[in-house]
C-alpha cells in the first residue's frame, strides 16, 4: 500500500497546490514542501523497516530476491498488463533521492517563481509522482506509461518557465526523449511478443520476462532499442545534445530535476531493465559503451569549460560524470555497480546544488554570462565557500561523495577493461581544469565593484617573470571586461545566501560529505540488489581476480617496464 | 597515547571548521587565537606521543588507531584508521612545530588583510590533511590528506584572489599536481586489483610475496606511486607550477611550497620503499629524476631576481637530494634532509618575508642591498638558514643531512659515481646561489630608494613584533642544531635519527672499501661548498662588476634569460597542451556534436519547405503535377 501513496501522495499534493495557490502562494509552496516531505517520509520508513536492521537474504526467484515490498493487481489483464510495483534497495534510494531532491526544487523556487504558482508545484509534484512509478515499476507496461509521463510536466515547466530560449530547448527536449521512448516501445512489445510466442505467456511483468530465451539477433535489436531509449535520459554521447539546452533554459527547480533525476532514469533503466533483460546483447556492446563513456567523459569537459553561460557550463559537466556512470554500468560488477549508484546519488546532489546556485546568482544579477562575472567572493562570500565546495566535489576531492563513486567505478572497470580505466582517470585532471576555471570565472579575479585597480593583495605583486602564457591574457581580458560590469557594482552584502538558501545549500553539503565518510550507508542499501542483477546477469569475462599469477597481465601503461618475466619466484 | 593520537590532526580540522562557517564578525585577536592554538595544542599532543614513544615504544614500535571501514564491497575494505610509527612520527613532529611556528609568525604577518580568517581557515586545514596524510594507514585515505593538502594550496597560492595572475598561479598548481595524482590514482587501481588491498601495511607484505624483484607490476606500481611523489614535489617534469606558486603569502610559502607539502612525495616513496626496492628501474628513475632535479633547479636559482623565487628553485633542487637518496636506497637519509630542509628552509622563507615587507613589497634581490645594518635579527638568521642550505661543514644541519646524503649516492650499492658527481656539483651551486642573495640582499650599498629613504627605526618597527621574531630565533636554531644527533658514519658518533627510523627505513646496502669508504669524498664536498661560498663572496660582493662585465655578453644573457623562465618548460606545456586545449574547446564551443545531430532539424524544415511550397493552392500546377504523374507511371510500365 505504501507503494501506491509513494505515486499518490505527490500526485495529490499536485492538486492541493494548484487549488491553494489563488488563495495563498505561500500556503500553496508550504504543501507542496509538504507533500514532498511527506514522500520523503514514506521512503525513508521503508528504508528504516527493510534496511536497517540485520536483514537476511530473502527468499524469492532471481530478480525478486531483492524485492522488500510489492504490490501487484490487475490493470489490462487480458493483455497481461498488470499494476505491479516494488521496491527494493535500488528503487528506495532512488525514491529517497527524488522527494528530497523535488523538495530542493520547491525550495529553491521560493522566491523564483511568482506567476501560476500552482500549476508550477502541480507540474514539479507530478514529476515526482511519475519518477517514483518509474523507479518502483515492475511492468514494462506500467514502467513505459510513467517513463513517458514524466515528460509532459517537465516540458511545461520548461517551456513556461524557463529562460529565453525555452520553447525551442523544450521542443528539442521532448523530441530527443520521445524518440528515444518510442524505440524502447517497440523494444517492449517486440519482448512481449517473443516471450509470448515461445512460452504461451503474453505478459509484460518484468519478473517474468527475464530470463526469455531470444535468439541473439532478436536479443541485440531489442536490447538497442532500450540502449537508445536510456542513452538519450543518462546522455550518452552522440545523445547528448539536448540536455545543455534544456538544463540551462529550464527554470531552477527544472534544472535540479532534470539533472539529479531525470538523466538518473537513464542509469536506472539500464541496470534495472536492459543488461538483466538482455545480459548477453548487453555485454555484446560493451567495449563500444564504455569507448562512448570515456568519449562522453573528456567531450563533456571540453565543452565546459569553453562555456560564457553558467547553468550551460554546469550542464556539460554532467555529460561528463554521466560518461563514468555508463562507463559503471558496462563494467558490470560489485564495484561499479555500487560506484554508479553513489555516483548517481552524488552527482545528483553536487550538480543539484550548483544549479542552485547558478540560480540563486541569477536572481541576484540577472544574468548567466560568465564574462560579466568574476570577483563575487568579496561581495558573496557565500556563495564563494558553497561554489568552491561544489567545485571540489566535482571535481572529485577525496573525501567527498563523488570521489568515493568514481574511485569505485575506476576500480570496477580496471578489471574489465585497463585501458578505458586509465584514460577515464586522465579525465579527472579535465574535471580540475573545468572545475577551478568556474571558480575563477566567477568568484576570483578584481571585484566589479573596485574595478580593475584594487581587489585584496599587496600592491606590488610579485615579480612573476616566468608567469604562465595564460595569466597575461585574462588580465587584459577583465581590464576591458569590468566597464561592463556595472549592474553588479549595485550588490550589497545582504545579497549573500539567505536563510533558506543556506539551509538548502546545508543539506546539500550535508549528504555529500556523509557519502564521501561513511558511503556505507548507501552500499549497504544497494548491496542485495547488486547481488541480484550479478546473478541475473553474470559478468562474460573472467575477472582479473586479487592475488591470482600475474604472469599473463599485459601491461598497463609505462614504457620502462622491463619485459615481464615470471613474476612468481 | 592511542587516545591521543587522533586529536593531533582533529584540533587544526576543528579550528578550519570553525573559521571557515564563521561568517564575518570574529574580531583579529580571537581569530589568531583560533587560527594558532589547536596546531600548537597539537605540536604539545605530538611531543607527548614521542615522549611515549620513546620512553616505553609499543609493540613492534607501531600504534594504530582504527575508527571505521570506509565502504565494504566484496574484498575492498579500506580503513579510516592512522598508523604511528618512527617515520609517520618525524613527519609530524616537523609539520606541528614547524606549522605552529609560521602560524605563529603569521599572526603579525598578516595582520591588517582583508582575509585574515580565511587565510587561517586555510592554513588549518592544510595542516590537518598534512596529519591526515603522514598519519593514514590506507592509501585510499592517504589520498584524502594528499588532495586535501593539494587543495588548501591552491586556495593559498590564490589568497590574493583580485589578481588573475594569482588565480592562475593557484590553477596551475592544482591542474599540475593533479596529473601526478591521476598517475597515482591509476597506481592505487593497479595496487589494489593485484594485491588485494591499499592498506600500506599489508600492500607493502604482500607486495614482498607476490611480486619478484623487478617484475613488471612492481615496476609499474612504483612508477606510478612515483608520478604522484613527483607531481607533489615539484621535480621535473612537474616543477613548473612550484616557481609560480609564490604568487602566496610568504608563510604560505613557506609551511606548504618548503616545509611540508612538497615533501609530501618524498615522504610517499619512502613510505611504500617496499615496492621501490622491488624495481630496481623504477628506483635507478627516481635517482635519475633526482639528480636532473637538483642541478636544474639549481641552476635556474642562480638566476632569478624574485627573492622568493630563489628560494622556491632550491626548494625543487633540495628536494631533488632527496629524490636522489631515495633513489639509492638511502630511505633515512631522505627523510633526514627533508626535516633539516623544513627548518632552514622555513626560516629562509619567513625571514625574506621581513624583508620583503621592510623594503614595501619589493621583490627583486637586485634592488635591495646593505640591510645587513638595518636588519640585523633577519640578517643573521638569512645567513644561518642560508649556511645550514649550502651545507656549511661541521656546524650546520644542512651539513649533517646533506653529507648523509652525498655520502650514501657513492657508497650505497644502488648509488654510482656519476650520482655523486651531480650531487658535488649541485652542492657547489646550491652554496653559489645561497650566497648570491646573502650578499646581494645584505651587503654592499643600498640599490634602491623605494621606502628606504625611511629611517631605519621605523623600518625596523614594520611588522617585526616578538611573534615575527621568535619564530626565527626558533628556527635558527634548529636549523643548526638540529643536525647535531645523526653525525657522519666516519666519525663514529651517534647516528640517533637513522637508528630511531631503522625498523621502517633499513639502511642501504653499502660497497665494501675503495673510494667510496675513505674520508675523501667527505672532504671534497666540504671544501667544495665552503670554496662556493668564498666564489659567490667573489662574485657577488667583491667584484661585481666582473660579473656584470659577462653579463653583457650576449650569448651569457640568452642562457641567464633562459635560466630565468625555468629553461623553458612554461613555454614548452604551453605549446603542447595549454594552446591545443585552448583551440580544441573554442573551436567546439558550439558542440560539434549537437550541430551534427541538429541537421536532422534542419532537414525536416528543409523538406517541410519544399512540401509547403507544392500546395501552392494553383489549379494548373496541380494538374500539371497530376499529368505528368500518369505519363510518368505509364512510361514505366510500357518500358518494364
Amino acid at each position: 500500500m505504501i507503494l501506491v501513496l509513494l505515486i499518490a501522495v505527490p500526485f495529490a499534493g499536485g492538486f492541493v497546490a494548484l487549488f491553494t495557490a489563488r488563495r495563498s502562494p505561500q500556503f500553496c509552496r508550504w504543501s507542496a514542501l509538504a507533500s514532498s516531505l511527506a514522500g520523503l517520509g514514506l521512503s525513508l520508513s521503508l528504508w528504516v523497516r527493510h534496511f536497517t536492521g540485520a536483514g537476511g537474504p530473502s527468499a524469492g526467484t532471481a530478480g525478486s530476491r531483492s524485492m522488500v515490498q510489492q504490490v501487484d493487481v490487475g490493470w489490462i489483464p487480458q493483455a497481461g498488463i498488470h499494476f505491479h510495483l516494488g521496491v527494493d534497495g535500488l528503487s528506495l534510494i532512488m525514491l529517497m533521492l527524488t522527494f528530497a531532491l523535488v523538495a530542493l526544487g520547491v525550495l529553491a523556487s521560493w522566491r523564483g517563481i511568482k506567476d501560476r504558482i500552482g500549476l508550477f508545484h502541480l507540474l514539479l509534484l507530478w514529476t515526482a509522482a511519475s519518477l517514483a512509478g518509474v523507479f518502483t515499476a515492475l511492468d514494462l507496461f506500467l514502467f513505459y506509461f510513467f517513463f513517458e509521463m514524466m515528460l509532459v510536466p517537465l516540458y511545461f515547466l520548461i517551456s513556461v518557465w524557463g529562460h529565453e530560449d525555452r520553447r525551442r530547448a523544450a521542443i528539442k527536449f521532448f523530441i530527443y526523449t520521445q524518440a528515444g521512448g518510442l524505440l524502447m516501445l517497440v523494444a517492449i512489445l517486440g519482448l512481449y511478443f517473443l516471450h509470448g510466442s515461445t512460452t504461451g505467456i503474453y505478459t509484460f511483468d518484468y519478473l517474468q520476462l527475464l530470463g526469455t530465451a531470444l535468439s541473439s539477433r532478436a536479443a541485440t535489436w531489442l536490447m538497442l532499442g532500450f540502449f537508445m531509449a536510456f542513452a538519450v535520459k543518462l546522455p550518452a554521447l552522440p545523445l547528448h545534445g539536448w540536455l545543455p539546452d534544456a538544463h540551462s533554459q529550464a527554470p531552477t527547480a527544472g534544472s535540479v530535476v532534470l539533472a539529479g533525476l531525470l538523466i538518473k532514469v537513464g542509469a536506472y533503466g539500464m541496470i534495472r531493465f536492459l543488461v538483466p533483460l538482455f545480459p548477453g546483447a548487453s555485454f555484446r556492446i560493451t567495449d563500444v559503451a564504455m569507448a562512448l563513456g570515456v568519449a562522453g567523459i573528456f567531450y563533456g569537459a571540453f565543452m565546459a569549460f569553453s562555456q560564457t553561460d553558467l547553468k550551460r557550463l554546469v550542464a556539460y559537466t554532467s555529460v561528463s560524470h554521466m560518461g563514468f556512470v555508463l562507463l559503471g554500468i558496462f563494467a558490470w560488477n560489485e564495484l561499479a555497480l555500487q560506484g554508479v549508484v553513489l555516483q548517481v546519488v552524488c552527482h545528483a546532489f553536487s550538480t543539484g546544488g550548483l544549479f542552485m546556485l547558478a540560480g540563486a546568482l541569477e536572481e541576484r544579477l540577472g544574468t548567466r554570462d560568465l564574462e560579466k562575472m568574476g570577483g563575487l567572493w568579496s561581495h558573496l562570500p557565500r556563495f564563494g565557500g558553497v561554489g568552491m565546495f561544489l567545485a571540489m566535489a566535482a571535481l572529485g576531492l577525496p573525501g567527498l561523495g563523488n570521489f568515493v563513486a568514481e574511485f569505485l567505478i575506476l576500480l570496477g572497470t580496471y578489471r574489465v577493461n585497463r585501458p578505458a580505466a586509465i584514460v577515464a582517470a586522465v579525465g579527472l585532471v579535465l574535471a580540475t581544469v573545468y572545475a577551478l576555471w568556474f571558480v575563477q570565472r566567477v568568484f576570483h579575479g578584481p571585484s566589479p565593484a573596485e574595478g580593475t585597480t584594487a581587489g585584496p593583495g599587496p600592491t606590488g605583486a610579485p615579480a612573476t617573470t616566468a608567469a604562465p602564457g595564460s595569466a597575461a591574457a585574462p588580465a587584459t581580458a577583465t581590464a576591458s571586461g569590468t566597464a561592463e560590469k556595472p549592474r553588479l557594482t549595485a550588490l550589497r552584502r545582504r545579497a549573500d545566501l539567505n536563510r533558506r538558501e543556506v539551509a538548502m545549500m546545508f543539506v546539500v553539503a550535508l549528504v555529500i560529505l556523509w557519502l564521501g565518510l561513511y558511503p556505507q550507508t548507501l552500499v549497504r542499501t544497494a548491496k542485495e540488489t547488486n547481488d541480484d542483477l550479478l546473478r541475473l546477469a553474470p559478468p562474460p569475462t573472467e575477472e582479473i581476480a586479487p592475488n591470482v599469477s600475474t604472469d599473463l597481465m599485459p601491461l598497463a601503461s609505462p614504457v620502462l617496464v622491463p619485459p615481464a618475466g615470471k613474476n612468481r619466484p | 597515547m592511542h587516545a591521543v593520537l587522533p586529536f593531533v590532526p582533529f584540533f587544526p580540522m576543528v579550528a578550519f571548521a570553525v573559521l571557515a562557517l564563521a561568517g564575518g564578525r570574529m574580531a583579529p585577536r580571537i581569530i589568531a587565537i583560533t587560527g594558532v592554538a589547536p596546531t600548537a595544542l597539537s605540536a604539545l599532543l605530538t611531543l607527548i606521543t614521542t615522549g611515549a614513544f620513546l620512553g616505553a615504544p609499543p609493540d613492534g614500535r607501531v600504534l594504530s588507531v582504527s575508527f571505521w571501514t570506509w565502504v565494504h564491497i566484496g574484498g575492498f575494505a579500506p580503513k579510516i584508521a592512522f598508523y604511528l610509527d618512527p617515520l609517520s612520527l618525524v613527519m609530524m613532529l616537523v609539520v606541528t612545530f614547524v606549522g605552529s611556528l609560521i602560524l605563529l609568525y603569521s599572526v603579525e604577518f598578516m595582520k591588517g588583510q582583508e582575509g585574515y580568517r580565511r587565510f587561517f581557515a586555510y592554513m588549518n586545514l592544510f595542516i590537518g590533511s598534512m596529519l591526515i596524510l603522514v598519519l593514514s594507514s590506507d592509501l585510499l585515505f592517504l589520498l584524502v590528506g594528499w588532495e586535501g593538502v593539494g587543495l588548501s594550496s591552491y586556495l593559498l597560492i590564490g589568497f590574493w584572489y583580485g589578481d588573475p595572475a594569482n588565480g592562475a598561479a593557484a590553477r596551475k598548481a592544482f591542474i599540475v599536481t593533479r596529473v601526478g595524482d591521476t598517475a597515482l590514482l591509476v597506481g592505487l587501481l593497479l595496487i589494489f586489483t593485484q594485491l588485494g588491498s591499499l592498506d600500506i601495511q599489508n600492500t607493502m607484505g604482500s607486495a614482498q610475496a607476490e611480486w619478484a624483484r623487478g617484475s613488471g607490476m612492481a615496476t609499474a606500481a612504483a612508477l606510478l606511486i612515483l608520478s604522484g611523489a613527483i607531481g607533489k614535489s615539484a621535480q621535473l617534469p612537474l616543477q613548473t607550477w612550484l616557481p609560480d606558486a609564490m604568487a602566496g603569502p610568504t608563510p604560505v610559502s613557506a609551511l606548504i611550497h618548503a616545509a611540508t607539502m612538497v615533501t609530501a612525495g618524498v615522504y610517499l616513496v619512502a613510505r611504500t620503499h617496499v615496492v621501490f626496492d622491488l624495481a630496481p628501474a623504477a628506483q635507478m628513475v627516481t635517482a635519475i629524476i633526482g639528480a636532473a632535479t637538483l642541478l636544474y633547479a639549481g641552476l635556474s636559482a642562480l638566476a632569478q631576481t624574485d627573492i622568493k623565487r630563489v628560494l622556491a628553485y632550491s626548494t625543487i633542487s633540495q628536494i631533488g637530494y632527496m629524490f636522489l637518496a631515495l633513489g639509492v636506497g638511502a630511505w633515512s637519509a631522505a627523510i633526514f634532509h627533508l626535516m633539516a630542509h623544513a627548518f632552514f628552509k622555513a626560516l629562509l622563507f619567513l625571514a625574506a618575508g621581513l624583508v620583503i615587507k621592510a623594503m614595501g613589497e619589493e621583490h627583486d634581490i637586485r634592488r635591495m642591498g646593505g640591510l645587513r645594518k638595518d636588519l640585523p635579527i633577519v640578517f643573521w638568521t638569512f645567513l644561518i638558514g642560508a649556511a645550514s642550505l649550502a651545507a656549511f661543514p661541521l656546524v650546520t644541519a644542512g651539513f649533517f643531512s646533506k653529507d648523509l646524503v652525498v655520502d650514501l649516492t657513492l657508497s650505497s650499492q644502488r648509488g654510482n659515481l656519476f650520482l655523486w658527481v651531480v650531487a658535488v656539483v649541485g652542492a657547489l651551486v646550491t652554496s653559489l646561489y645561497a650566497f648570491r642573495v646573502v650578499f646581494l640582499v645584505f651587503f654592499g650599498d643600498p640599490q634602491s630608494t623605494l621606502p628606504r629613504s625611511t629611517s631605519p627605526q621605523e623600518r625596523r618597527g614594520r611588522g617585526f613584533g616578538k611573534a615575527s621574531v621568535v619564530p626565527l630565533l626558533v628556527l635558527a636554531t634548529l636549523a643548526v642544531a638540529g643536525g647535531w644527533m645523526q653525525l657522519p658514519r666516519q666519525w663514529g658518533g651517534p647516528s640517533a635519527f637513522t637508528d630511531f627510523l631503522q625498523p621502517v627505513l633499513p639502511a642501504p646496502a653499502t660497497r665494501v672499501g675503495g673510494f667510496a669508504e675513505s674520508a675523501a669524498p667527505q672532504v671534497i664536498v666540504a671544501v667544495i661548498s665552503v670554496a662556493a661560498i668564498y666564489l659567490s663572496y667573489l662574485l657577488f660582493a667583491r667584484r661585481p662588476a666582473v660579473v656584470a662585465g659577462v653579463a653583457e655578453h650576449p650569448l651569457f644573457q640568452r642562457l641567464s634569460n633562459l635560466a630565468l623562465s625555468g629553461w623553458g618548460f612554461d613555454r614548452l606545456y604551453g605549446a603542447v597542451f595549454v594552446t591545443p586545449f585552448l583551440w580544441l574547446t573554442r573551436g567546439g564551443r558550439g558542440d560539434v556534436i549537437d550541430a551534427g545531430v541538429s541537421t536532422i532539424a534542419w532537414l525536416a524544415r528543409l523538406l517541410q519547405r519544399l512540401l509547403r511550397r507544392s500546395q501552392s493552392g494553383r489549379l494548373r500546377y496541380y494538374v500539371a503535377a497530376a499529368s505528368f504523374g500518369v505519363i510518368a507511371f505509364i512510361a514505366v510500365g510500357i518500358l518494364r
